[in-house]
């Protein structure tokens, strides 16, 4: 019946299902979904923006049979521009600069108290889980940006491709658990919220910080930034206590 | 529009620059903030307190839909439903209570560490 109806239907779809722009287009209408679905619902911490167009993506490349592959030749022209948005957190943080540079001291004491706990609550509770040195060693840095967290995984004898997934799946609980967990604990400064963000799920919690408001923004930016370089340097050094 | 779009990734450029020069464990973008900051501080320290415009409005432009950025390799978590789905349990727990932990943790010890203004 479609074939009767649209005789060029079959190559139509197999011209475009290799071309870069129906996965770039996809992408950006999923994104556009989410975006009104996410607003219509309040940006209710649930109802998250990154995972709703994600699954629907997801959806649509398993249906029509598309390997990740080839949906990312059109999908990476928004990955590359992860790159230049992080050089961009440089300006809220100067914008900010004054408050910031008041809260050195709180700053860095929860850097260090955050990262810790979370490389180490993370090892714990995976070997208590019984779960094997491979595991631990790719969770070990699961709350830095994944550039920094495949290159640790790696060298802690994880799998770098396991750890990319982990880091996402703690970017989104950490995005989603972010505003409810603030509440519960009467925490309404944004700055202290930002940087829990930030330091406990890198980017993905630093997007959820900037629907908060700037300062929350700026305050991630800087807790993901600092979190990427601490754990870098401290992680190969706590390797020994983490049984790898 | 287009000098502070080419300022941004100059800055990308030479972290990447900087980090493989000098084999930094930090991805390039990172240390490209840390150029563009210490820019504008400059910048400020001459007097030229406010951002830029048109670097201020790309900015706002590309933060304000940071979300967007991270559909594709959201996506990409596809390709390890296996490995995932296999240890499940383990790794749903470990995950959700550590981040819960790791916020917990930083925002108690930031608010612990803020001095409240003087009522």
């Amino acid at each position: 019946m479609i074939d009767h109806l649209l005789p060029h239907g079959a190559e139509a779809w197999v011209y475009l299902a290799h071309t870069p722009l129906l996965w770039l287009t996809l992408t950006l209408v999923a994104y556009v979904i989410a975006d009104r679905i996410s607003m219509a619902c309040g940006r209710h911490p649930a109802v998250n923006l990154v995972v709703i167009a994600a699954a629907m993506i997801i959806l649509a490349l398993y249906l029509t049979g598309t390997s990740y592959e080839t949906y990312f030749e059109g999908a990476q022209f928004i990955h590359f521009l992860l790159g230049p948005a992080t050089v961009a957190l440089a300006i809220p943080l100067y914008r900010h600069w004054e408050q910031v540079r008041a809260s050195a001291l709180p700053i860095v004491a929860s850097l260090t108290v955050g990262a810790l706990v979370g490389i180490f609550s993370a090892a714990f509770l995976a070997r208590a889980l019984k779960g094997s040195d491979l595991i631990v060693a790719s969770l070990a840095p699961k709350s830095v940006t994944s550039p920094i967290a495949m290159g640790l995984s790696e060298q802690l004898g994880g799998a770098p491709f396991l750890t990319t997934a982990l880091v996402i799946v703690t970017g989104v609980a950490g995005a989603m658990m972010l505003t409810p967990l603030m509440r519960l604990m009467r925490i309404k400064d944004s700055a202290a919220i930002g940087m829990a963000a930030g330091v406990a799920s890198h980017g993905i919690g630093t997007a959820r910080a900037f629907h908060i408001d700037s300062v929350a923004g700026a305050f991630g930016g800087i807790g993901m930034g600092l979190n990427g370089a601490f754990t870098s340097v401290i992680l190969p050094i706590l390797r020994p206590l983490l049984g790898l | 529009m287009t000098a502070a779009l080419a300022g941004i990734f100059l800055c990308q450029l030479l972290g990447e620059l900087v980090c493989r020069l000098f084999a930094l464990p930090l991805p390039g973008p990172v240390v490209g903030m840390g150029l563009l900051f210490a820019y504008l501080l400059a910048r400020g320290g001459q007097g030229q307190k406010a951002v830029p415009k048109e670097l201020g409005a790309i900015a706002d432009r590309l933060l304000g839909h940071l979300s967007l950025l991270f559909v594709p390799a959201t996506v990409g978590m596809m390709r390890y439903f296996d490995i995932l789905s296999a240890n499940a349990l383990l790794l749903t727990v470990t995950l959700l209570v550590s981040t819960a932990l790791t916020l917990a943790a930083t925002a108690l010890t930031f608010r612990l560490l803020t001095k409240k203004p003087k009522p």
